[in-house]
């Protein structure tokens, strides 16, 4: 990604630059892209005239940030205490199995992408992972395998 | 200025200290220890480390660094509750601190060893304490010094030392909270992130998480200057054996006030390269043999002898000494009767010397880098002086953290525009239009300084009319920047009083550099920016000592002190003081000089420390013309480009190995000082050239101390009248400087102007184009520029690993666009073709550089860059244009 990206002039455009836009901007930025693009990180920093390091600092200290892509399917396994009592742990472990990557991380192709929270508010359905906007509920490692199965991705 | 003292109680003791400043200062000057980790006297306190808690009576535990001294307090420092407080908070730093301090470089210089030593640490509790394990994390990818963050204790002294002191912001804290951490942006390793390598954050660690790879502690030191740009920062050089182990900036200094950039604290590997010439050289059948002294020196005599008169010339070197430029330039006077002698200034200040000698009667800076900082304005036109001059660059953030307004107008977007509140990108070579139309909305908007110009200045109204031609619609056509861009700067510029000129070589190196010039004096002077504290016009020298060696009169027209060769008066003197008839007719400009040699002119060649092969414009035409040469003698500490194509080689000593001065940027004559002796049979050039003199029965080379000459310069050059050795400590004397009693001068033309009628004279002025624009067959622009890792044609700078490490190979920066037209990627190899030749380099795809106009440096030797430019010279300075010329890329296949 060049600086000039259209996406990113969109976002820009819509700020004046000074220096207390920044996290809205940043806010903005990750609603475009999905996370916080290094190349994006320095053209915001350039527009509020803030030290790209400095904007690096304040982006890293807040949770809501990320710095690399999401998949195309985002899964969030619950941590909450109903799952984590009830398997959470065995299910990422499954899940990180199943798909090659630790939690943080994104596939190389783009695919997946995983990260804990701490609770989806869906404790009755405990353990269970939202991929997108949908709930799996009342996991099992088996039903994690089946669900989350790239050989049978491929076979589709 | 008078700063009330104010008197408080420190542990029972009743001391004094100025108002403004803090508890911790008054205690440290009063001499009582108060633990701190994170204060640095040059930075702002922040408060981050909390050790350095005292109690204050009525007030409880504060922190010393951020509670300013008041007449009358009671302080503690060492209260049973601070000392309780400080000695957990030591504890919790010393558990998450691993490492092993005999191994560490930081060993008894570390400011944790030292607040535990005085504050007292229990074993027991830190063995329950300490976390589990270190986290192994060094970052070592710069190639002068590691990041240890198993060593960081977290005090922020090297983020804050990036950003207030360097003004680069590298380094920020990163995940903050439990995981917080020192990180470049994107957490990429150091050499992958904005850091310069100044070293300045690795100086001030407290602790030995930021550390030199290379350490020794010397057994002595020895302070000089440094051998690289024409700042002139004092250096301390740390020896041991023989062998230069460490180097520091002299806090001391008023130039540098300790600070250093990566080429004047690391790059000194060149001094012990195996390299180094370290013996007479002479060729026989093509081929270089060793030979001695003798041979050599007499050999040399034997040869010029045959070559007296104007088909002899020399090439003096702003790398070398003021003595040596003066015996240089002595020598082709005296013994070899001719004034052809000259040097590279020619190729980078010339114009500034021709204009600003018009219109002020002086070519050099009006004012010194110290005053910068307190500058309301300051406009800095064709200067990238981060790169260049680094450590003026420093003081440049610095004047803008302490609210100066900062215009940068540069056709590239270079790093120091970050800082400017006004940014004009124009046209290469459009420098007159944008000067005149600045200075006609000036004009227009009765912002001038109508008494100053009534007062001090000549020739107004001959120079009002030229801007006639200078609209904004016009002005905007020409330089391509937005009229409304040309309006701010010049109401910014006029209205903040006092605003300093910086300029270098993008100025300087155009066909109608001398214009530019004139162009820049102009609206100087139109302001009232002359003669005055903090304004001035400021040309950035580029050599060490590049001032020096005009000042000595390495110059065709001039004896030392700017003193016509064809003025009687002058040269009668000059006969008297020297003992021998001279030439009255000026001699050829190095420009000029291979012409002559190409015709057969100039049969013979006394080239010193000069490479005119890779730092010539056209550099075809230099070969030719030294291929004619009947006779060549080259000296430098190198086999350079340029030696190799000499018939005799001598051996110089590098600064390192002798003794002498060098003048700065801002006419600071300084002392430099032999710290090791020449490497093999290597002799300092006052010496070589005194020798030949004799051997060739000249009187007046009896001498080759420098302090002996220093006092001969005295002699015959009024502007140096006042110096000598002894009143050059410490830290040397700004011409001009008359008489022994004389102060120096730091600013220039406070009363009068260095003219016949004691007025600056302005000058009318008309746009010219560069010689070579783009057309339909070379449709680039070339402009040239420099490498903060590299020093001009790199001799020394390539031959320091960690620099080449940095910057290891020439890359053409162009506009993504202009590489997507031509389907050339980032990295891909392409030809650089002009009418005059060809390189072949990596492209860089970037836009600081703006569609159309393409960058190289001239540092590698393998890409010479000069092959490429156009020799058209400014009529008046002779000066080649080497930042503009017309090119065309191809899609490389491989090979050359």
């Amino acid at each position: 990604m060049l600086r000039s990206d259209s996406r990113l002039d969109a976002v820009l455009a819509l700020f004046d630059g000074r220096r207390g836009e920044l996290i809205p901007l940043l806010q903005r930025v990750q609603e475009a892209f999905g996370y916080l693009p290094e190349e994006a990180m320095a053209a915001v920093a350039r527009h509020t005239r803030v030290p790209e390091s400095a904007v690096y600092g304040i982006a890293t200290f807040y949770a809501q940030f990320r710095f690399t892509p999401v998949g195309r399917k985002h899964v969030m396994v619950c941590r909450g205490t109903a799952c984590h009592v009830r398997g959470a742990p065995r299910i990422l472990q499954t899940l990180e199995k199943q798909l090659g990557i630790k939690e943080g991380e994104t596939t190389p192709d783009g695919e997946y992408s995983l990260e804990t929270v701490a609770c989806i508010g869906a404790c009755g359905l405990s353990p269970c992972v939202m991929t997108n906007r949908q709930v799996q509920a009342k996991l099992t490692p088996r039903k994690v395998a089946e669900l989350f199965s790239r050989e049978a991705e491929a076979a589709e | 200025m008078n700063v009330e003292n104010l008197s408080l109680q420190i542990d029972s003791r009743v001391v004094e200290a100025p108002a403004g400043s803090n508890l911790l200062q008054a205690a440290s000057a009063a001499g009582v220890y108060i633990p701190h980790l994170c204060h640095h006297p040059d930075l702002k306190p922040v408060g981050a480390c909390r050790l350095c808690l005292v109690d204050v009576e009525g007030r409880g535990a504060v922190l010393a660094c951020r509670t300013p001294v008041e007449g009358g307090m009671v302080v503690r420092t060492d209260h049973p509750e601070v000392e309780f407080a400080r000695r957990v908070t030591l504890e919790l730093l010393i558990v998450n601190h691993h490492g092993d301090c005999l191994s560490c470089v930081g060993n008894q210089d570390c400011q944790l060893q030292e607040a535990a030593a005085r504050v007292g640490v229990d074993p027991e509790r830190l063995a329950r304490l300490r976390r589990s394990a270190p986290s192994g994390e060094i970052d070592a990818s710069n190639p002068f010094f590691t990041l240890d963050h198993d060593k960081c204790v977290l005090c922020g002294i090297c983020i804050r030392t990036c950003n207030e002191v360097a003004g680069v912001d590298a380094l920020e804290f990163a995940f903050r909270a439990h995981p917080m951490r020192v990180s470049t942006f994107g957490r990429k390793p150091i050499v992958e992130s904005r850091c310069e390598s100044c070293g300045e954050c690795v100086v001030r660690c407290p602790v030995g998480s930021l550390a030199p790879k290379r350490f020794e502690r010397p057994a002595r030191e020895v302070r000089t200057i440094c051998p690289y740009c024409g700042t002139g920062c004092a250096v301390h050089l740390g020896l041991r054996g023989g062998r230069i182990v460490s180097v520091r900036g002299d806090r001391n200094s008023p130039v540098n006030r300790g600070r250093l950039c990566v080429k004047g604290r690391y790059g000194y590997d060149f001094i012990h390269h195996p390299d180094r010439l370290t013996t007479p050289l002479i060729k026989r059948n093509g081929q270089f043999e060793e030979a001695t002294w003798d041979e050599a020196l007499d050999l040399v005599a034997r040869r010029l002898a045959a070559h007296r008169g104007d088909r002899f010339a020399a090439m003096s070197s702003a790398r070398c000494t003021n003595e040596e430029n003066y015996v240089i330039q002595k020598f082709a006077r005296t013994v070899m009767g001719t004034n052809n002698v000259d040097h590279c200034a020619r190729l980078c200040h010339a114009p500034t010397v021709a204009g600003l000698a018009q219109t002020l009667g002086s070519g050099a800076m009006t004012n010194t880098i110290g005053e910068f900082p307190d500058a309301a304005c300051i406009l800095a036109i064709g200067t990238n002086t981060t790169a260049a001059h680094p450590v003026i660059g420093f003081r440049l953030k610095e004047a803008v953290g302490r609210g100066a307004v900062l215009i940068v107008a540069n056709p590239k977007e270079i790093d120091l525009a970050r800082h400017a509140a006004v940014r004009l990108q124009h046209r290469p070579g459009s420098d007159v239009a944008l000067l005149m139309g600045m200075m006609r909305v000036i004009v227009d908007e009765e912002l001038l300084d109508s008494e100053f110009i009534a007062e001090r200045c000549v020739d107004f109204e001959a120079f009002r009319r030229s801007l006639d031609g200078f609209d904004l619609p016009r002005v905007e056509r020409l330089t391509g920047v937005p009229a409304q861009a040309v309006s701010d700067a010049a109401r910014t510029y006029a209205t903040r009083k006092p605003a300093a000129i910086l300029f270098a070589m993008g100025i300087t190196q155009h066909s109608h550099g001398t214009d530019n010039v004139l162009a820049i004096s102009n609206l100087a002077l139109l302001t009232g920016n002359v003669g005055r504290p903090s304004s001035g016009i400021n040309p950035l020298r580029g050599q060490n000592n590049v001032q020096g060696a005009c000042d000595m009169g390495a110059l065709p027209n001039v004896y030392p002190g700017y003193q016509k060769v064809n003025d009687p008066a002058v040269y009668t003197k000059f006969q008297a003081a020297w003992g021998t008839e001279l030439n009255d007719r000026p001699g050829l400009a190095l420009t000029e000089m291979f012409h002559a040699m190409s015709a057969g002119q100039i049969r013979a060649l006394y080239a010193v420390g000069e490479n005119p092969v890779l730092s010539e414009a056209d550099s075809t035409h230099v070969l030719a013309g030294l291929a004619r040469l009947e006779f060549f003698v080259c000296q430098d500490i190198f086999l350079t480009e340029t030696a190799r194509l000499a018939d005799v080689v001598l051996p110089a000593a590098t600064f390192a190995e002798k003794d002498g001065t060098f003048t700065n940027t801002e006419r600071r004559v300084q002392r430099v000082r032999q710290a090791l002796e020449p490497v093999g049979q290597a002799k300092p050039d006052a010496w070589i050239v005194s020798q030949i003199a004799q051997r060739m029965g000249a009187a007046g080379f009896e001498s080759s101390d420098p302090r002996r000459i220093m006092a001969e310069i005295a002699a015959v050059t009024p502007s140096y009248g006042g110096i000598s050795y002894d009143r050059l400590e410490p830290d040397g004397l700004h011409w001009p400087c008359p008489t022994l009693d004389h102060p120096g001068t730091p600013i220039l033309h406070t009363q009068r102007f260095n003219t016949a009628d004691g007025k600056a004279r302005f000058m009318p002025l008309q746009y010219k184009p560069p010689a070579e624009l783009p057309d339909s067959e070379y449709p680039l622009l070339l402009t040239t520029d420099r490498s903060l890792y590299h020093w001009h044609t790199s001799t020394m700078t390539l031959r320091v690993d960690g620099l080449k490490q940095l910057n290891d190979r020439e890359l053409l920066k162009i506009h993504p666009g202009d590489a997507s037209r031509q389907g050339i990627r980032d990295g891909e190899t392409v030809n650089v073709l002009s009418r005059r030749g060809k390189v072949q380099v990596e492209a860089r795809l970037t836009e600081a550089c703006p569609p159309g106009v393409v960058s190289l440096t001239f540092h590698f030797p393998d890409a010479p860059t000069n092959v490429l430019t156009h020799a058209a010279l400014d009529p008046s300075s002779k000066i080649p244009e080497t930042k503009v010329c017309a090119v065309r890329i191809e899609k490389g296949s491989g090979k050359a």
